[in-house]
Protein backbone atom coordinates (compact mmCIF):
# COMPACT_ATOMS: atom_id res chain seq x y z
CA UNK A 1 0.00 0.00 0.00
CA UNK A 2 2.90 2.34 1.26
CA UNK A 3 4.75 2.00 -2.13
CA UNK A 4 1.65 1.84 -3.99
CA UNK A 5 1.05 5.71 -3.08
CA UNK A 6 4.70 6.39 -3.16
CA UNK A 7 4.33 4.99 -6.78
CA UNK A 8 1.06 7.28 -7.61
CA UNK A 9 2.63 10.25 -5.85
CA UNK A 10 6.20 10.03 -7.81
CA UNK A 11 4.65 9.79 -11.03
CA UNK A 12 2.45 12.61 -10.28
CA UNK A 13 5.19 14.55 -9.14
CA UNK A 14 7.12 13.88 -12.54
CA UNK A 15 3.66 14.87 -14.44
CA UNK A 16 3.68 18.43 -12.34
CA UNK A 17 7.49 18.64 -13.51
CA UNK A 18 7.11 18.24 -17.04
CA UNK A 19 4.14 20.68 -17.74
CA UNK A 20 5.76 23.25 -15.56
CA UNK A 21 9.20 22.96 -17.22
CA UNK A 22 7.17 22.55 -21.12
CA UNK A 23 4.22 25.01 -20.51
CA UNK A 24 1.98 22.59 -21.58
CA UNK A 25 -1.85 23.22 -20.65
CA UNK A 26 -2.76 20.33 -19.25
CA UNK A 27 -2.84 19.30 -15.50
CA UNK A 28 0.47 17.22 -14.38
CA UNK A 29 -1.97 14.52 -12.75
CA UNK A 30 -3.21 13.85 -16.04
CA UNK A 31 0.60 13.64 -17.92
CA UNK A 32 1.05 11.37 -14.39
CA UNK A 33 -0.92 9.08 -15.30
CA UNK A 34 -0.14 8.37 -19.06
CA UNK A 35 3.58 8.26 -17.61
CA UNK A 36 2.85 5.74 -15.27
CA UNK A 37 0.68 3.89 -18.09
CA UNK A 38 3.72 3.70 -20.19
CA UNK A 39 5.80 2.43 -17.29
CA UNK A 40 3.53 -0.55 -16.91
CA UNK A 41 3.53 -1.10 -20.49
CA UNK A 42 7.38 -0.84 -20.58
CA UNK A 43 7.51 -3.32 -17.11
CA UNK A 44 9.40 -0.44 -15.52
CA UNK A 45 6.53 -0.46 -12.89
CA UNK A 46 5.01 -3.76 -11.40
CA UNK A 47 1.23 -4.08 -11.64
CA UNK A 48 1.13 -5.48 -7.95
CA UNK A 49 3.04 -2.56 -6.51
CA UNK A 50 0.50 -0.08 -7.16
CA UNK A 51 -2.77 -2.36 -7.62
CA UNK A 52 -3.93 -1.81 -3.67
CA UNK A 53 -3.33 1.70 -3.64
CA UNK A 54 -4.90 2.50 -7.13
CA UNK A 55 -8.51 0.68 -6.22
CA UNK A 56 -8.28 2.20 -2.93
CA UNK A 57 -8.23 6.19 -4.15
CA UNK A 58 -10.36 5.04 -7.26
CA UNK A 59 -13.45 3.05 -5.38
CA UNK A 60 -13.47 6.64 -2.87
CA UNK A 61 -12.69 8.89 -5.89
CA UNK A 62 -16.60 10.18 -5.91
CA UNK A 63 -15.82 11.14 -2.27
CA UNK A 64 -13.07 13.22 -3.08
CA UNK A 65 -14.96 15.57 -4.98
CA UNK A 66 -17.18 16.79 -2.40
CA UNK A 67 -15.24 19.50 -1.41
CA UNK A 68 -13.99 20.53 -4.60
CA UNK A 69 -18.26 20.58 -4.71
CA UNK A 70 -19.16 22.71 -2.22
CA UNK A 71 -16.41 25.42 -3.69
CA UNK A 72 -19.65 26.26 -5.91
CA UNK A 73 -21.21 28.39 -3.08
CA UNK A 74 -18.20 30.92 -3.52
CA UNK A 75 -19.98 31.75 -6.91
CA UNK A 76 -23.42 31.87 -6.07
CA UNK A 77 -23.24 35.53 -7.02
CA UNK A 78 -21.81 35.45 -10.16
CA UNK A 79 -24.30 32.57 -11.30
CA UNK A 80 -27.37 34.34 -10.15
CA UNK A 81 -26.74 37.15 -12.29
CA UNK A 82 -26.98 34.96 -15.77
CA UNK A 83 -28.59 32.47 -14.35
CA UNK A 84 -30.64 30.87 -16.85
CA UNK A 85 -28.15 30.66 -20.11
CA UNK A 86 -25.50 29.48 -17.89
CA UNK A 87 -27.82 26.70 -16.04
CA UNK A 88 -29.77 25.30 -19.73
CA UNK A 89 -26.23 25.55 -21.60
CA UNK A 90 -25.04 23.42 -19.01
CA UNK A 91 -28.01 21.11 -18.52
CA UNK A 92 -28.64 20.51 -22.21
CA UNK A 93 -25.26 20.29 -23.69
CA UNK A 94 -24.23 17.31 -21.24
CA UNK A 95 -27.21 15.84 -22.25
CA UNK A 96 -26.34 16.63 -26.23
CA UNK A 97 -22.00 15.34 -25.67
CA UNK A 98 -23.61 12.12 -23.91
CA UNK A 99 -25.73 11.36 -26.85
CA UNK A 100 -23.39 12.42 -29.41
CA UNK A 101 -20.36 10.49 -27.77
CA UNK A 102 -21.66 7.44 -26.79
CA UNK A 103 -23.50 6.69 -30.55
CA UNK A 104 -20.78 7.66 -32.38
CA UNK A 105 -18.42 5.24 -30.30
CA UNK A 106 -21.31 2.68 -30.21
CA UNK A 107 -21.56 2.86 -33.90
CA UNK A 108 -18.06 2.43 -35.00
CA UNK A 109 -16.97 -0.02 -31.96
CA UNK A 110 -20.36 -2.42 -32.37
CA UNK A 111 -23.45 -2.10 -29.95
CA UNK A 112 -23.07 -5.77 -28.90
CA UNK A 113 -21.01 -5.47 -25.89
CA UNK A 114 -17.71 -7.46 -26.66
CA UNK A 115 -17.79 -11.32 -25.62
CA UNK A 116 -14.74 -12.15 -26.59
CA UNK A 117 -13.28 -9.61 -24.37
CA UNK A 118 -14.41 -10.73 -21.55
CA UNK A 119 -11.36 -13.53 -20.95
CA UNK A 120 -8.86 -11.14 -21.45
CA UNK B 1 -15.54 27.19 18.21
CA UNK B 2 -14.05 29.31 15.89
CA UNK B 3 -10.48 28.06 17.14
CA UNK B 4 -12.16 24.58 16.60
CA UNK B 5 -13.63 25.01 12.80
CA UNK B 6 -10.24 26.68 11.62
CA UNK B 7 -8.88 23.36 12.37
CA UNK B 8 -8.31 21.01 9.30
CA UNK B 9 -10.17 18.32 11.43
CA UNK B 10 -13.23 20.27 11.04
CA UNK B 11 -13.36 19.91 6.88
CA UNK B 12 -12.55 16.56 6.75
CA UNK B 13 -14.65 15.93 9.39
CA UNK B 14 -17.96 17.47 8.27
CA UNK B 15 -16.93 15.78 4.21
CA UNK B 16 -16.97 12.16 5.51
CA UNK B 17 -19.38 12.29 7.70
CA UNK B 18 -21.99 13.87 4.87
CA UNK B 19 -20.72 11.67 2.91
CA UNK B 20 -20.95 8.48 4.90
CA UNK B 21 -24.76 9.96 6.06
CA UNK B 22 -25.58 10.97 2.21
CA UNK B 23 -24.39 7.06 1.46
CA UNK B 24 -26.31 5.81 4.07
CA UNK B 25 -29.59 7.33 2.27
CA UNK B 26 -28.35 6.77 -1.40
CA UNK B 27 -28.34 2.76 -0.50
CA UNK B 28 -31.49 2.92 1.59
CA UNK B 29 -33.42 4.51 -0.70
CA UNK B 30 -31.69 3.37 -4.09
CA UNK B 31 -32.56 6.76 -5.61
CA UNK B 32 -30.77 8.06 -8.40
CA UNK B 33 -31.65 11.38 -7.70
CA UNK B 34 -30.06 11.19 -4.13
CA UNK B 35 -26.76 10.93 -5.68
CA UNK B 36 -24.28 10.74 -2.57
CA UNK B 37 -21.43 13.43 -3.39
CA UNK B 38 -24.47 15.91 -4.85
CA UNK B 39 -26.47 15.11 -1.15
CA UNK B 40 -23.18 15.54 0.46
CA UNK B 41 -22.37 18.53 -1.45
CA UNK B 42 -25.65 20.03 -0.63
CA UNK B 43 -25.77 19.72 2.84
CA UNK B 44 -22.28 20.92 3.73
CA UNK B 45 -23.07 24.53 1.60
CA UNK B 46 -26.66 24.51 3.78
CA UNK B 47 -24.50 23.62 7.13
CA UNK B 48 -21.75 26.26 6.59
CA UNK B 49 -24.37 28.46 5.68
CA UNK B 50 -26.86 28.19 8.35
CA UNK B 51 -23.81 27.93 11.18
CA UNK B 52 -22.15 30.83 9.49
CA UNK B 53 -18.97 28.95 9.70
CA UNK B 54 -17.24 30.56 6.59
CA UNK B 55 -16.15 28.66 2.82
CA UNK B 56 -12.26 29.19 3.96
CA UNK B 57 -11.98 27.74 7.30
CA UNK B 58 -14.16 24.36 5.59
CA UNK B 59 -11.39 24.36 2.85
CA UNK B 60 -8.49 24.07 5.29
CA UNK B 61 -9.43 20.24 5.49
CA UNK B 62 -11.64 20.36 2.13
CA UNK B 63 -8.14 20.77 0.52
CA UNK B 64 -6.76 17.28 2.33
CA UNK B 65 -9.42 15.54 0.77
CA UNK B 66 -9.10 17.34 -2.74
CA UNK B 67 -5.54 16.89 -2.76
CA UNK B 68 -6.10 13.06 -3.13
CA UNK B 69 -7.61 14.00 -6.61
CA UNK B 70 -4.09 14.10 -7.99
CA UNK B 71 -3.14 9.92 -7.09
CA UNK B 72 -6.24 9.21 -7.84
CA UNK B 73 -6.49 10.50 -11.81
CA UNK B 74 -2.66 9.00 -11.65
CA UNK B 75 -4.44 5.50 -10.77
CA UNK B 76 -6.54 5.42 -13.79
CA UNK B 77 -3.49 4.48 -15.37
CA UNK B 78 -3.85 0.61 -13.77
CA UNK B 79 -7.47 0.01 -15.44
CA UNK B 80 -6.44 1.47 -18.30
CA UNK B 81 -3.15 -1.06 -18.33
CA UNK B 82 -5.45 -3.63 -17.03
CA UNK B 83 -7.97 -3.28 -20.25
CA UNK B 84 -5.01 -2.04 -22.78
CA UNK B 85 -5.47 -4.93 -25.65
CA UNK B 86 -9.68 -4.44 -25.45
CA UNK B 87 -9.36 -0.27 -25.81
CA UNK B 88 -6.47 -0.43 -28.38
CA UNK B 89 -8.85 -2.40 -30.56
CA UNK B 90 -11.39 0.45 -30.60
CA UNK B 91 -8.75 2.64 -31.25
CA UNK B 92 -10.50 4.33 -34.22
CA UNK B 93 -13.88 4.12 -32.46
CA UNK B 94 -13.20 5.58 -28.85
CA UNK B 95 -11.13 8.78 -30.86
CA UNK B 96 -14.04 9.33 -33.01
CA UNK B 97 -16.27 9.24 -30.23
CA UNK B 98 -14.59 11.78 -28.01
CA UNK B 99 -13.86 14.38 -31.14
CA UNK B 100 -17.37 14.34 -31.51
CA UNK B 101 -18.27 14.68 -27.89
CA UNK B 102 -15.71 17.19 -27.58
CA UNK B 103 -16.94 19.18 -31.05
CA UNK B 104 -20.86 18.89 -29.61
CA UNK B 105 -20.03 20.01 -26.42
CA UNK B 106 -18.40 23.40 -27.62
CA UNK B 107 -20.78 24.50 -30.32
CA UNK B 108 -24.38 23.43 -28.07
CA UNK B 109 -23.05 24.60 -24.94
CA UNK B 110 -21.92 28.20 -26.85
CA UNK B 111 -24.83 27.94 -28.98
CA UNK B 112 -27.57 27.50 -25.82
CA UNK B 113 -26.21 30.45 -24.16
CA UNK B 114 -26.08 32.64 -26.98
CA UNK B 115 -29.41 31.75 -28.14
CA UNK B 116 -30.83 32.78 -24.59
CA UNK B 117 -29.25 35.91 -24.60
CA UNK B 118 -26.35 35.41 -22.78
CA UNK B 119 -23.20 37.78 -22.81
CA UNK B 120 -20.25 37.35 -24.33
CA UNK B 121 -18.64 36.24 -20.83
CA UNK B 122 -21.09 33.63 -20.29
CA UNK B 123 -21.05 31.95 -23.85
CA UNK B 124 -17.38 31.50 -23.58
CA UNK B 125 -16.96 30.68 -20.04
CA UNK B 126 -19.35 27.77 -20.63
CA UNK B 127 -17.50 26.26 -23.70
CA UNK B 128 -15.02 24.36 -21.62
CA UNK B 129 -17.70 22.92 -19.32
CA UNK B 130 -17.10 19.49 -20.08
CA UNK B 131 -13.27 19.44 -19.65
CA UNK B 132 -11.85 18.39 -16.40
CA UNK B 133 -11.39 21.54 -13.95
CA UNK B 134 -7.83 21.86 -13.83
CA UNK B 135 -7.77 22.09 -17.76
CA UNK B 136 -10.99 23.83 -18.21
CA UNK B 137 -9.45 26.68 -15.82
CA UNK B 138 -6.19 26.83 -18.26
CA UNK B 139 -8.43 26.85 -21.36
CA UNK B 140 -10.87 29.37 -19.80
CA UNK B 141 -7.84 31.63 -19.25
CA UNK B 142 -6.10 31.77 -22.54
CA UNK B 143 -9.50 32.36 -23.88
CA UNK B 144 -9.77 34.88 -21.82
CA UNK B 145 -13.26 33.76 -20.54
CA UNK B 146 -14.17 34.04 -16.70
CA UNK B 147 -12.19 31.03 -14.94
CA UNK B 148 -14.47 32.31 -12.09
CA UNK B 149 -17.76 31.18 -13.60
CA UNK B 150 -16.25 28.28 -15.82
CA UNK B 151 -15.33 26.50 -12.47
CA UNK B 152 -18.75 26.10 -10.92
CA UNK B 153 -19.85 25.23 -14.49
CA UNK B 154 -17.77 22.85 -14.87
CA UNK B 155 -18.09 21.03 -11.48
CA UNK B 156 -22.19 21.22 -11.94
CA UNK B 157 -21.89 19.41 -15.07
CA UNK B 158 -19.94 16.76 -13.51
CA UNK B 159 -22.74 16.75 -10.65
CA UNK B 160 -25.43 16.09 -13.70
CA UNK B 161 -23.69 13.15 -15.53
CA UNK B 162 -23.02 11.97 -12.05
CA UNK B 163 -26.58 12.11 -11.03
CA UNK B 164 -28.35 10.76 -14.34
CA UNK B 165 -25.55 9.71 -17.15
CA UNK B 166 -25.96 6.54 -16.73
CA UNK B 167 -29.83 6.69 -17.15
CA UNK B 168 -29.64 9.20 -19.65
CA UNK B 169 -27.50 6.47 -21.95
CA UNK B 170 -30.08 3.99 -21.31
CA UNK B 171 -32.85 6.26 -22.02
CA UNK B 172 -31.12 6.85 -25.50
CA UNK B 173 -29.87 3.50 -26.57
CA UNK B 174 -26.27 3.91 -26.05
CA UNK B 175 -25.91 0.04 -24.54
CA UNK B 176 -22.32 -0.72 -24.31
CA UNK B 177 -20.20 -0.24 -21.27
CA UNK B 178 -17.30 1.22 -23.71
CA UNK B 179 -19.76 3.60 -25.44
CA UNK B 180 -21.31 4.99 -21.68
CA UNK B 181 -18.27 5.19 -20.41
CA UNK B 182 -16.64 7.12 -23.03
CA UNK B 183 -20.23 9.44 -22.72
CA UNK B 184 -20.13 10.00 -19.27
CA UNK B 185 -16.17 10.72 -19.03
CA UNK B 186 -16.17 13.45 -22.42
CA UNK B 187 -19.46 14.92 -20.74
CA UNK B 188 -18.91 15.05 -16.72
CA UNK B 189 -14.97 14.43 -16.54
CA UNK B 190 -13.77 13.04 -13.27
CA UNK B 191 -17.19 13.31 -11.24
CA UNK B 192 -18.86 11.44 -13.64
CA UNK B 193 -15.97 8.92 -14.11
CA UNK B 194 -16.13 8.33 -10.18
CA UNK B 195 -20.39 7.38 -10.79
CA UNK B 196 -19.04 4.99 -13.76
CA UNK B 197 -16.52 3.23 -11.65
CA UNK B 198 -18.94 2.39 -9.37
CA UNK B 199 -21.34 0.92 -12.03
CA UNK B 200 -19.08 -0.92 -14.18
CA UNK B 201 -15.28 -1.71 -14.31
CA UNK B 202 -14.79 -0.73 -17.98
CA UNK B 203 -17.29 2.15 -18.08
CA UNK B 204 -15.30 3.91 -15.43
CA UNK B 205 -11.71 2.69 -17.20
CA UNK B 206 -13.21 4.28 -20.76
CA UNK B 207 -14.75 7.38 -18.69
CA UNK B 208 -11.15 7.86 -17.59
CA UNK B 209 -9.28 7.60 -20.65
CA UNK B 210 -11.85 10.22 -22.58
CA UNK B 211 -11.23 13.04 -18.90
CA UNK B 212 -7.59 13.15 -20.47
CA UNK B 213 -8.21 13.05 -24.05
CA UNK B 214 -11.36 15.17 -24.36
CA UNK B 215 -8.87 17.38 -22.25
CA UNK B 216 -6.52 17.59 -24.88
CA UNK B 217 -9.41 17.72 -27.84
CA UNK B 218 -10.89 20.63 -26.60
CA UNK B 219 -7.70 22.71 -25.83
CA UNK B 220 -7.23 22.00 -29.52
CA UNK B 221 -10.52 22.58 -31.28
CA UNK B 222 -11.78 25.95 -28.73
CA UNK B 223 -9.74 28.15 -30.02
CA UNK B 224 -9.85 27.00 -33.87
CA UNK B 225 -13.63 27.36 -33.33
CA UNK B 226 -13.27 31.23 -32.10
CA UNK B 227 -10.98 32.10 -34.51
CA UNK B 228 -13.98 30.28 -37.16
CA UNK B 229 -16.72 32.15 -35.16
CA UNK B 230 -15.33 35.70 -35.47
CA UNK B 231 -13.58 35.11 -31.81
Amino acid sequence: MIRGFAVLLSFQLAGELSVRAAAWPIPGNVLGMALLLVALMLGLVRLEWVTEAAELVLSHMALLFVPVGVGVMLYFDLLAREWLPIVAATVLSTFVVIAVTGHVTQALAGAKPAAEDAGE
Amino acid sequence: MNELTALPLFGVALTLAAFALAHALYRRTGSVWLNPVLVAILSIIAFLLVTGIPYRSYARGGDLITFLLGPAVVALAVPLYQRRLELWRRKAAILCGIAAGSLASIVSACGIAWLLGGSRDVIVSVAPKSVTAPIAIGIAERISAIPALTAPVVVMTGCLGALCGAEFCRLVGIRTPLAAGLAVGTAAHGIGTARMLEIDRLAGTAAGLAIGLNGLATTILLPLLMVLAGG
